[in-house]
């Protein structure tokens, strides 16, 4: 009995220790001692620990790492509380987070050698308020990814920036369930990118000045593809004019100067509700992957592409004649609003098997409705003699069913 | 009361002591000199057929097994090694890499502790006075110099890893597991007290291993040793460099890029794979390899970088390993 009681008083005590130690859970101040304190309480931390970083400028010459459950880092706000890693010497990235269910909120990173935030194989991150940004402007030896989560679920962005990134601002590649929300992405190659996902929403988003807005791409010879179920909706697609930087090599360097919205061999794939203006190449590309793959289970061609309700304005005014190329052959003068390269599998080609692979709704302009055009690039290609575009949009109405929208397992 | 809230605090300090690490490496009781490095009866010095490079640091490595327990011979895995055993390695550099009898300056000894819960990795830094190191967890920046073997002064910003980072390299599925000590790697001599021996025997005979098999295993090559083939050289060099993150389930898994040497598939091994997420890594090259054309492969411009964000390995290394491009040079080179 007295040893039952006993007990009781000793969990009651651990309580009181964790309540007391969580209430003066002290905040990390900017100065010589920063980066210590910082990754000490990144490893020491405990599932359900807040981890705050005081208002100031945070100077950091090395990574830093997060590998512990359930932690929130907050700051003070992303134009306030800022980890600079301008004389980063060490670390592929800024901050590495490998554990499941942290939040990260409030706070800017800047100028990192690499990537400035990577989330590998979290089952649940959230970037709340969080800035990534390159403080130069657009140039080519700016880190790749802004916010980079990989190999990882229920995948939330809500309300952030990213500025600068020579590849992709915001990139959520090989996860699932995936929500893009509110958030602002400019001076990047990509502005949004989803690659090899399932189940990915990119809602209510702001792409401008990006070479390509919003990308939705699968790509070959990686652990997940076949990225499927996709809803890109109510985001504001504009002005997307910075040329290409991204260093050669990279898939990105293939996004056309002023892309809005770009599909490539994806599967079921709703487009919805968008606001896409002033892109120079064109509004919305709906492209097969054009390289070889050796890759026998990857399919190059999209599916189930589903365009509906966007409003489309002045895009396809000067169509980048390099990375372009097909549309610039094919078309004189003004490109129409949404782009299809028209490659479809053989069988579907001769007809054997017609198919609907991209579904148009209605879309509009300010003044009327938006133009489409089917390049046919297989004919093109087969049996170039009977070339011929496809401008009839109406050959392509239909409608599809709504992509299911996206639900979080711990919700 | 106050007695009672005595009576927690105390066995709060001790839970936590018990579960915690020694603070200072010399309380395992590893080594009769642990200056000079020299271990107690027990604790059995080994070398791998290829280290990792880091920095140009010599490594004195260690096994600890606990008493009349026996470790199962695996030939392209770890040895699956008994709850208690620690794997030991210290890190140095030599004053002078011309005559090593200049003693060596050492760096930090890394511990991985077969425990329980799985692998669990510490790592100890050397005090000044280079009597013994202490536990740091939050890893440490030693700015090092040494002579090297031309006699020029080296110097190194060398990086002990945080505890993260060690997860990082030595992560399987999410499981922490060692990376050196495996059949195919541990097949080489050693100069014991009792003379020269191959390693595997010696164990065999001294009762460390078990199962190990009768016939031959083949031994792959040593990366630097001219009498074997380039192809065999590289990619024993990739394997020990790279494949510790670049293999399924490996930190870098999610690249596609796998270099272990059991790797078969071309594309797997970055013939005419293109970059997915290098951004500036790419160095402006299409492939990963692109045979023929070491110039334009990205493996080899990433291996050459000592820019932190383009370089491969992202850890372990602050300058470029110059002995062993050319191996992976004439590799491509001579690829078809």
């Amino acid at each position: 009995m007295k040893k039952k009681f006993l007990n009781i008083i000793i969990l009651n005590i651990f309580v009181f220790i964790g309540l007391i130690s969580s209430l003066f859970s002290n905040t990390i101040q900017p100065g010589p001692r920063a980066y210590d304190e910082i990754q000490k309480a990144l490893i020491f931390s405990k599932p359900g620990d807040l981890i705050q970083l005081s208002e100031g400028i945070f100077e950091f010459e090395d990574g830093l790492s997060l590998d512990i459950d359930n932690v929130t880092v907050a700051g003070e706000g992303e134009d306030k509380t800022i980890l600079s890693f301008k004389n980063q010497k060490s670390g592929a990235e800024g901050l590495l987070v490998t554990s499941s269910g942290v939040v990260l909120k409030d706070f800017a990173i800047e100028d990192t050698i690499g990537d400035a935030i990577v989330v590998k194989g979290a089952n649940g991150i959230s970037f709340i308020r969080i800035r990534v940004e390159w403080t130069g402007g657009p140039k080519e030896s700016n880190g790749a990814y802004g916010l980079y989560p990989v190999q990882s679920s229920d995948v939330l962005i809500d309300s952030c920036i990213a500025i600068g990134a020579s590849d992709a601002g915001i990139y959520v590649g090989q996860s699932e369930r995936i929500k893009v929300l509110n958030s602002l992405a400019k001076y990047n190659v990509a502005g949004i990118e989803i690659e090899n996902s399932y189940f990915a929403e990119v809602i209510g988003n702001t792409a401008e000045h990006n070479t390509g807005g919003i990308l939705i791409f699968d790509l070959p010879d990686l652990p997940q593809q076949g990225g499927h179920d996709i809803l890109v909706a109510n985001n504001l697609v504009i002005n997307n004019d910075t040329k290409n930087f991204a260093p050669e090599g990279n898939i990105v360097g293939n996004t056309p100067n002023g892309t809005g919205i770009m599909i490539m061999a994806n599967q079921f794939v709703e487009i919805r509700d968008n606001v896409i203006k002033n892109n120079a190449t064109t509004g919305i590309l709906i492209a097969s992957y054009q390289d070889e793959a050796e890759d026998k289970n990857y399919d190059p061609i999209g599916n189930h592409i589903y365009i509906h309700g966007n409003t489309l304005n002045n895009n396809g005014f000067d169509v980048d004649k390099v990375r372009a190329k097909p549309i610039s052959d094919a078309i004189n003068g003004k490109i129409p609003e949404i782009v299809w390269d028209g490659v479809v599998p053989f069988i579907e080609w001769i007809g054997i098997s017609p198919s609907s692979r991209v579904t148009l709704g209605s879309n509009f302009t300010e003044s009327g409705k938006a133009d489409f055009v089917n390049l046919k690039l297989m004919t093109k290609f087969l049996v170039p003699i009977i070339h011929k575009i496809d401008n009839n949009y109406s050959n392509y109405m239909g409608e599809l069913e709504s992509i299911k929208p996206v639900v979080f397992l711990q919700d | 009361m106050i007695k009672y809230f005595i009576i927690i605090l105390v066995t709060f300090f001790l839970i936590s002591s018990l579960k915690a690490e020694p603070l200072f490496l010399s309380e395992y009781n590893f080594f009769k000199n642990i200056r000079e490095q020299i271990p107690k009866e027990g604790v059995i010095p080994y070398h791998i057929a290829n280290p990792l490079f880091s920095d140009y640091t010599y490594k004195f490595r260690f096994i600890s097994m606990p008493d009349n327990k026996v470790a199962s011979y695996n030939y392209e895995n770890i040895f699956n090694f008994p709850l208690g055993t620690t794997i030991i390695k210290t890190f140095a550099y030599p004053v002078d890499d011309r005559d090593l009898k200049k003693g060596f300056q050492l760096l930090e000894t890394r511990l991985l502790i077969h425990k329980k819960e799985g692998w669990t990795p510490v790592s100890y830094v050397w005090n000044e006075n280079q009597t013994d190191a202490k536990l740091k967890f939050i890893g440490k920046t030693i700015e090092a110099n040494w002579i090297d073997k031309n006699g020029n002064v080296r110097n190194a910003r060398y990086r002990v890893p945080n505890i993260n980072q060690c997860k990082s390299c030595h992560q399987l599925n999410k499981a922490i597991m060692p990376i050196g000590p495996k059949g195919r790697n541990m097949d080489l001599d050693f100069f014991y007290q009792s003379g020269k021996e191959n390693q595997i025997d010696y164990w065999e005979e001294n009762k460390l291993l078990k199962d190990v098999p009768k016939k031959k295993m083949i031994k792959p090559a040593i990366w630097n040793d001219e009498t074997f083939l380039i192809p065999e050289r590289a990619r024993s060099y990739l394997d020990s460099n790279c494949a510790h993150c670049h293999r399924k389930g490996g930190s870098a898994g999610n690249s596609g890029l796998y270099l272990s040497l059991e790797e078969v598939g071309r594309m797997a091994i970055g013939v005419m794979k293109k970059p997915v997420a290098a951004g500036r890594g790419s160095g402006n090259m299409e492939y990963v390899i692109n045979p023929g054309k070491p110039e334009e492969s990205i493996l080899l411009f990433r291996m050459a970088s000592t820019d932190p964000g383009v370089m491969m390995p992202e850890l372990s290394r602050s300058l470029s390993h110059k002995e062993a491009l050319p191996v992976i040079y004439e590799w491509i080179k001579e690829m078809e």
